[in-house]
C-alpha cells in the first residue's frame, strides 16, 4: 500500500546506496533567468553538456517590464541577466520562452499550459513555488542553483526521501471563499514551519471539487508552510485540462498515459506520517496581517495581541511584525485603508482569478488613491483575458493591465511599493520588503484584493456580491 | 564544496524566528549572473534605515561581528524562496556555521552544498547559549562535525543531527555532482527503461 508520494517517488529512484540519498531521475526541468546562470557557467567549468535539452524548459519571468508596449528592461544588470539565459539555452539546446514571445510567461503558469507538467512526473525548478505542479499529482519542488547544475548535468538529483503530511479538507467552501483561502487557512493554523521535511497530499471534498487553477493556488502554497512539496491525486478535472494542450500527450499514448495516470492515488489503508483536517465550511475569506504567511485571519477577525501569546519568541515576532505592518494589536482589519492592489503572481494569476478579480470590479471605479496593477501570468492568459473583455473591465474600473510576469510579487521588475504603502496582494509572502523596501504586504485571494481595489479598504468581499 | 571539520569561534546572536531569505538578501539583488562578493548584501534591508544610512546597532555592524562564524537564529531559519544566495551571502560574509531551532528545508540543503554548516539544537542548548552571549559581549564556542557536538562555553556539550551523506561530503569537501556523474551507466539503464 502506497502514498501517491511513494508511487511517484520509487517509481524515479535510479539508485540507493546505504546511508546515501537516493538519485532520483528528475522528468522535468524549469529554468529561469535568476537562479540559472551559475549553474551553467558551472557546466562550462567543467566541460559538461546539458544530458537531456528535451527535458528542459526556460523562460523569462522574474525581472521582466510588464509595462504594456514597453519592453525596456529596468536596468542594465536585468538585462545582461536576461541576455545570459539566451546566451545559454542557445549554447545548450533549450527551448526557451522569451520575453516578446506568444508563450511566455511565468514559469509555473506556462508549465502546465503548455501541457508539460503531467502527473505523475519529477518537476524541479530553482524555485520554490514549484510545488503549484503538484496539482497534477507531479512530484515538483523547489531546488537551489547547484542542483540546478546537477539536473542539467545529469538529469539526477540526489534526495532524501521526505515524510507525508496529508491535509484533508473535508466540506464544502462557502461563497466568497476560494482556494487561496484555504491554503491561507492551512498555513494560519499549522504555522510557516508547520509542514517542514514533509510533502503535502491534499485530500478531501473541497480539494476535490476545486477546478486545476484552484488545486495549482493550493499547492503553490505548500512552500509557505514549509512543505518540500504539495500534491492532488489526478482525475477527471486533471484529465480534461490536460487534453489536447501542446505538449500532452496525443492519440494512443495519451490513452497510455490515461492508464497510468489513474493510478496515481494513495492507496486505501496507507498510511501518512502526520494528518491535519481543515473544516472548509467554516472557512472565511483570509487575510494575512504580518510578515509569514502564517500571520493571517479571517476577514471578520481581530489581529491578535501579543499580551495573549505565552511563548516568548512568538511574541516578539508578533509584536514586531505588527510595528512593521503600522497594525494595532486586538483591531480588526475590516474598514483599514490601503495603498495598493496587485493581483497577479503564480499564485494567483490564471484566467479563473482574472474572471473572479472582475467578477467583482465590473462596473465599479477603483477607489480613489488607490493604484492597482493587474499582471496576467502568461501571454496566453491575457489573450484569453483580452478576448472575454477582462480587460475592458479593468481598465475602465482604472486598473493597470500589464503584461505578464512576476512583477509586484517579488519587485525585481521595477514593479514595487514605496516605503510604507499598504497593499492588498494575490501573491504568496507578505515578507518584510518583499514588494518593495519598506512595503507592507496583505495576502488575500483574488476576490478579496478587488473587493480592497473598488472600496480603497479591506473588505468582506461578500458584502459586494 | 568548501570542507568543513572543526570551528571554533565567537557567536553573533540574531535569535529571530522565520528569517526569510527575502531578509538574507532581498530579491532586489538577485540579478547578478555569478556568486561573489554578495556578503555586502547580507541582511539589506534590516542594515539600513529608512534613510538609507547603515544602522550602527544592527548585529553586523556591532565590533563583535567581526570575526564571528557563527550566526545564532531561532526557529525555521532560511524559510522561504529557494535562492541559493542566501548561503553565499553567509558564507560571502564570513560565516561558516548557523546554530539555529530548526531550518527550512530548501536553505539547509543549499547550505551543505557551500559548506556552511546548519547546526539545529533544542531549545534547552539554545537558551544556554543566548544566556552565555547575554553575559559577555564575545563568547567562543567549537564546532566539531566529526562527533557532531557544539561544545558552549560553559563547558558543557550538545550533539546536533546531520544525515552521513552530507557529514561525509562536509568533511572531505566532496563534489556531489561528481558523486552523481559515478551514476552514469546506472542513469543510462534508467533512461533506456523509461525512453
Amino acid at each position: 500500500m502506497q502514498t501517491l508520494f511513494d508511487k511517484v517517488w520509487q517509481s524515479h529512484v535510479v539508485s540507493q546506496e546505504p546511508d546515501c540519498p537516493v538519485v532520483l531521475y528528475i522528468d522535468l526541468h524549469l529554468v529561469h533567468e535568476v537562479t540559472s546562470p551559475q549553474a551553467f557557467t558551472g557546466l562550462r567549468a567543467r566541460g559538461l553538456k546539458v544530458r537531456c535539452p528535451e527535458r528542459t524548459v526556460a523562460t523569462m519571468d522574474h525581472s521582466t517590464p510588464t509595462l504594456p508596449g514597453h519592453l525596456a528592461v529596468i536596468d542594465a544588470q536585468a538585462a545582461a541577466q536576461l541576455g545570459k539565459l539566451e546566451e545559454n539555452c542557445r549554447e545548450f539546446g533549450i527551448r526557451l520562452y522569451a520575453l516578446g514571445g506568444v508563450q511566455q510567461g511565468i514559469v509555473h503558469v506556462i508549465g502546465p499550459e503548455l501541457g508539460y507538467t503531467l502527473p505523475g512526473k519529477t518537476i524541479v525548478c530553482g524555485d520554490s513555488h514549484t510545488s503549484t505542479h503538484g496539482a497534477f499529482g507531479a512530484l515538483a519542488f523547489g531546488i537551489g542553483t547547484s542542483e540546478v547544475e546537477h539536473v542539467l548535468a545529469t538529469q539526477c538529483l540526489l534526495q532524501r526521501k521526505a515524510k507525508t503530511l496529508e491535509v484533508r479538507v473535508e466540506g464544502a467552501i462557502g461563497q466568497g471563499v476560494t482556494a487561496k483561502d484555504i491554503i491561507l487557512g492551512l498555513i494560519a493554523k499549522i504555522g510557516v514551519g508547520g509542514a517542514t521535511g514533509h510533502v503535502i497530499e491534499y485530500t478531501g471534498q473541497a480539494i476535490r471539487t476545486l477546478d486545476m487553477e484552484g488545486r495549482m493556488t493550493v499547492c503553490n502554497m505548500s512552500i509557505e508552510a514549509g512543505a518540500r512539496a504539495g500534491m492532488v491525486a489526478p482525475d477527471d478535472a486533471t484529465f480534461q485540462y490536460l487534453a489536447g494542450r501542446e505538449f500532452a500527450p496525443k492519440g494512443a499514448a495519451w490513452e497510455t498515459a490515461l492508464a497510468y495516470w489513474k493510478t496515481l492515488s494513495t492507496d486505501p489503508g496507507a498510511s501518512f506520517d502526520r494528518t491535519v483536517t481543515v473544516d472548509a465550511a467554516a472557512l472565511e475569506p483570509m487575510i494575512t496581517y504580518g510578515t509569514n504567511p502564517g500571520m493571517g485571519i479571517p476577514i471578520t477577525g481581530v489581529l491578535p495581541s501579543p499580551s495573549d501569546v505565552a511563548d516568548s519568541a512568538e511574541r516578539a515576532a508578533l509584536e514586531k511584525a505588527l510595528t512593521y505592518m503600522g497594525l494595532e494589536a486586538g483591531k480588526p482589519l475590516l474598514g483599514r485603508a490601503i495603498d495598493v492592489v496587485f493581483i497577479g503572481s503564480c499564485t494567483n494569476s490564471r484566467i479563473s482569478d482574472l474572471r473572479a478579480a472582475a467578477g467583482v470590479m465590473k462596473g465599479r471605479k477603483v477607489a480613489t488613491g488607490v493604484r492597482v496593477l493587474v499582471v496576467p501570468g502568461s501571454k496566453a492568459v491575457k489573450s484569453e483575458a483580452e478576448a472575454e473583455g477582462l480587460d475592458a473591465v479593468f481598465r475602465e474600473a482604472g486598473a493597470e493591465w500589464r503584461e505578464p510576469g512576476c512583477s509586484m510579487c517579488i519587485a525585481m521588475n521595477g514593479d514595487q511599493l514605496s516605503p510604507g504603502q499598504m497593499a492588498v496582494s494575490t501573491s504568496n509572502r507578505n515578507f518584510e520588503g518583499r514588494q518593495g523596501k519598506g512595503g507592507r504586504t496583505l495576502l488575500a485571494s483574488p476576490l478579496t484584493a478587488a473587493a480592497a481595489a473598488v472600496t480603497g479598504k479591506i473588505t468582506d468581499v461578500r458584502t459586494l456580491f | 564544496m568548501n570542507a568543513f571539520t572543526t570551528l571554533t569561534s565567537t557567536v553573533l546572536p540574531m535569535p529571530t524566528d522565520d528569517i526569510d531569505t527575502d531578509q538574507i538578501i532581498p530579491a532586489r539583488f538577485l540579478k547578478v549572473t555569478d556568486k561573489v562578493g554578495l556578503g555586502k548584501l547580507l541582511f539589506a534591508d534590516w542594515r539600513t534605515g529608512a534613510d538609507g544610512q547603515p544602522k550602527p546597532d544592527f548585529p553586523l555592524h556591532l565590533p563583535e561581528a567581526r570575526g564571528a562564524r557563527v550566526l545564532i537564529a531561532g526557529r525555521n531559519f532560511g524559510c522561504g524562496s529557494s535562492r541559493e544566495h542566501a548561503p553565499w551571502a553567509l558564507y560571502d560574509f564570513g560565516f561558516r556555521a548557523i546554530v539555529a531551532l530548526s531550518f527550512a528545508d530548501i536553505f539547509q540543503e543549499n547550505a551543505i552544498k557551500n559548506g556552511l554548516l546548519p547546526v539545529a539544537v533544542d531549545a534547552a542548548t539554545h537558551k544556554r547559549l543566548l544566556a552565555a552571549r547575554e553575559g559577555s559581549t564575545a563568547i567562543t564556542v567549537t564546532i566539531d562535525l566529526p562527533s557532531q557536538t557544539l561544545a558552549l562555553p560553559d563547558g558543557t556539550k550538545a550533539s546536533f543531527p546531520i544525515d552521513g551523506f552530507s557529514k561525509r561530503c562536509l568533511l572531505n569537501g566532496v563534489d556531489e555532482l561528481g558523486y552523481i556523474l559515478s551514476f552514469t551507466p546506472a542513469i543510462e539503464s534508467y533512461e533506456a527503461k523509461h525512453a
